[in-house]
């Protein structure tokens, strides 16, 4: 019985598809979000994370598929959805000449609280009390996202959309942001989360990977890793970098080539040694410098699921 | 709902606060176009500048320039010695008109003859023309009508020398045909439809505009409720604006309000629910400020000028006048000058106070189809 409802689904999409004119924004993408979760939805901009939340909240009308949140049709009946559910959209909806208080408090009248200890409780929670009279307009982008939050949580919604809400702050900004996502979920939220970082979809409890309108995987960070298990990564220390870079790119071994930081990451089959792969760098000019097995990350589990689409 | 609702409202009344300068523009706008509109825009053509050239010099003549200057339509901008120089003067505008008196106008008139004077019109401004053309005949006929009369009593024919026809004229409502009376009724017209539309289509498209109408539409808020919480504010401020100009017209341009008030406040409401459904329908169609108050322009410019509100829809040809007939504004127009100026009740009304209604149920059951709760 508990299993039961620990598996309890809360979003559950089906063959959703979305175009605008000619142009397919999502394709055909089947998922479903079980209580509890944090779904991260981790893609580059343009590939149909807003376009699928905005489904998901009956904001854009689907072409095709269908959609159940809380096991409510959203198409046929959208309003009790929006009673129980918290969105943050990419724009942080917040009204730049009001206060910290005066948005919340709007937002918590809108959905029926007049009750000021909510108010207050929600500005506690999130850390927002000693900002609470400042003009949205005269906030740093970390507090409006910290004042958005806080808003789409100010009725305790059992379900959150969170459409990239860390976008555009420092990664310490990011981190504590995260922290508060944990908090909510911990009480028992079901949160959508979308990003483009990739340190981000580390903490979801599964990952769905899209690109161009696709959703090409969904799995957890370990069972995403795992796919990789036909290739070996490689961390490439050679002088120099950038031709070396350009050369690989262009041999039919190596299958995906990328700057990191100081090195070159590589991906190859799984078959490839060590030797060999020094081999086809000294060919040319360059000189190996280091060469060591790495980890796979979800930055390569999503550039060769990209690549491969 | 009511929560819901009054926090909508508070919302919107905190933003028209913080934006001090366009709520000041709101109440400065109505009375700067009262000035405007009440001093610049009249059509009393007073002190029209006459130029003379009397080559009689006679005391008849003086006699009639005299009568010319008397009456204040003219004042004298010059005398001149030439026909070349009369016309310099129309055309470098330092006179609008001029009086010819030939030589032996004097001879003429004290032989008992009909003398010839000469006026001539710059004619490049109609109203200004038409108003000097009419005053020309008028004081010259006046003056001819005087020397008779004087030429009969000499004749020791006095009681026997009456005009056979005396038109006794009364002008009703307006009597001083004063145009501030004409147009502080119109006024409260245009301020009403101009400043309902632009500011109810702005504010909604801001929201749009700024994304936080994503926020509102996910939200428990109603469409309906969505609707009549941003309008709220604006309706009062139309209001306000509408007691605003009426005082203001009564108090520096004396104007009378003949009829009653409250009707007038009624049926301003009226007119009020169909320029705020335009500035809904408006705000469904623009996608940024900007466009909303193009929009808005182009909307609300055909109607000033097709509504009778400057030009009298009696002198425009047939096609327009069918036009005129789907603009609102014309209705209410007829309503508010017809309490304020007549005095009239509903029972006059009622033809335009059933147009205003079928435009008002019109417009908000279109701006309510269009007015969607989804991004679509």
């Amino acid at each position: 019985m508990s299993f039961e409802t620990a598996m309890e689904i809360v979003i559950k999409a089906e063959n959703l598809t979305k175009r605008f004119g000619d142009f397919t924004a999502v394709n055909s993408v089947s998922f479903s979000v079980q209580k509890g979760e944090i779904l991260g939805y981790l893609g580059p901009n343009g590939s149909g994370k807003t376009t699928t939340i905005r489904m998901l909240l009956g904001l854009l009308t689907p072409s095709a598929g269908s959609i159940e949140v809380l096991g409510i049709n959203v198409q046929q009946n959208p309003e009790p959805v929006r009673q129980q559910v918290g969105y943050m959209s990419q724009k942080f909806s917040l009204y730049h000449d009001m206060t910290v208080e005066e948005n919340l408090a709007f937002y918590a009248g809108v959905y029926g609280i007049v009750n000021r200890q909510r108010i207050n409780a929600v500005l506690e929670e999130i850390g927002l009390t000693e900002v609470k009279r400042s003009l949205v307009q005269n906030l740093s982008t970390g507090w409006r996202q910290r004042l958005a939050l806080a808003t789409s949580i100010i009725h305790q919604p059992p379900l959150l959309f969170l459409d990239e809400p860390t976008g555009g702050v420092d990664p310490a900004a990011r981190r504590a942001f995260w922290d508060l996502i944990y908090q909510q979920v911990e009480q028992g939220v079901t949160a959508l989360v979308t990003t483009h970082y990739m340190d981000e979809a580390e903490y979801c409890t599964r990952v769905g990977i899209m690109q161009s309108g696709r959703l090409l995987a969904l799995d957890t960070p370990q069972g995403l890793k795992k796919s990789m298990a036909s290739t070996t990564i490689w961390d490439i220390h050679a002088t120099p970098l950038l031709p070396t870079l350009t050369r690989l790119e262009k041999h039919p071994n190596i299958l995906l080539v990328r700057l990191a930081s100081d090195h070159l990451s590589v991906i190859t089959a799984k078959d490839m040694d060590k030797k060999s792969l020094e081999h086809i760098i000294e060919q040319g000019n360059s000189k190996c410098v280091q060469i060591e097995e790495a980890e796979p990350s979800l930055e390569d589990v999503f550039l060769t699921l990209a690549g491969n689409n | 709902m009511y929560n819901r609702l009054i926090s909508l409202i508070r919302k919107e009344f905190i933003q028209i606060i913080r934006d001090p300068r366009t709520l000041a523009l709101t109440f400065i706008m109505p009375v700067m176009m009262l000035f405007l509109l009440g001093y610049a825009a009249t059509n009393d053509v007073r002190n029209i500048g006459l130029v003379v050239m009397d080559q009689d010099q006679s005391p008849s003549s003086r006699r009639l320039i005299q009568a010319y200057l008397n009456a204040d339509y003219f004042k004298l901008s010059g005398v001149v010695f030439s026909e070349k120089e009369l016309r310099a003067r129309i055309d470098n505008n330092t006179a609008r008109a001029g009086i010819i008196i030939p030589p032996g106008y004097g001879k003429t008139i004290a032989a008992g003859k009909t003398a010839q004077v000469a006026f001539i019109l710059d004619g490049s401004d109609p109203t200004v023309a038409s108003t000097a053309l009419a005053a020309a005949v008028l004081i010259g006929q006046a003056h001819a009508t005087q020397i008779t009369s004087e030429r009969v009593k000499k004749q020791g024919l006095s009681n026997m020398m009456l005009l056979p026809i005396d038109v006794r004229t009364q002008v009703l409502y307006n009597p001083g045909l004063v145009s501030a009376y004409y147009m502080i009724p119109a006024l409260i017209g245009q301020i009403l439809q101009f400043l309902a539309t632009m500011l109810t289509a702005t504010s909604i498209v801001r929201e749009r505009e700024r994304g936080t109408i994503e926020q509102l539409i996910v939200t428990p808020l109603k469409p309906w409720e969505l609707v009549v919480g941003k309008l709220t504010p604006y309706v009062l401020i139309s209001f306000l604006d509408t007691l605003e100009v009426l005082a203001a017209g009564v108090l520096l341009f004396r104007v009378p309000i003949n009829g009653n008030l409250i009707l007038l406040l009624v049926l301003s409401g009226l007119f009020l629910i169909t320029t705020l459904g335009i500035g809904l329908l408006i705000s469904t169609i623009a996608n940024t400020q900007q466009e909303a108050m193009l929009t808005t322009m182009f909307t609300i410019l055909p109607t000033i000028f097709l509504s009778g509100f400057f030009f009298p829809l009696a002198a425009m040809p047939t096609w327009l006048r069918l036009i005129s007939y789907a603009i609102p504004l014309r209705y209410f127009l007829i309503i508010s000058r017809g309490i304020i100026l007549k005095g009239v009740g509903l029972s006059s009304l009622w033809g335009e106070v059933i147009a205003l209604l079928i435009f008002a149920i019109a417009v908000m059951s279109a701006a309510s189809l269009r007015f969607r709760k989804s991004l679509d």
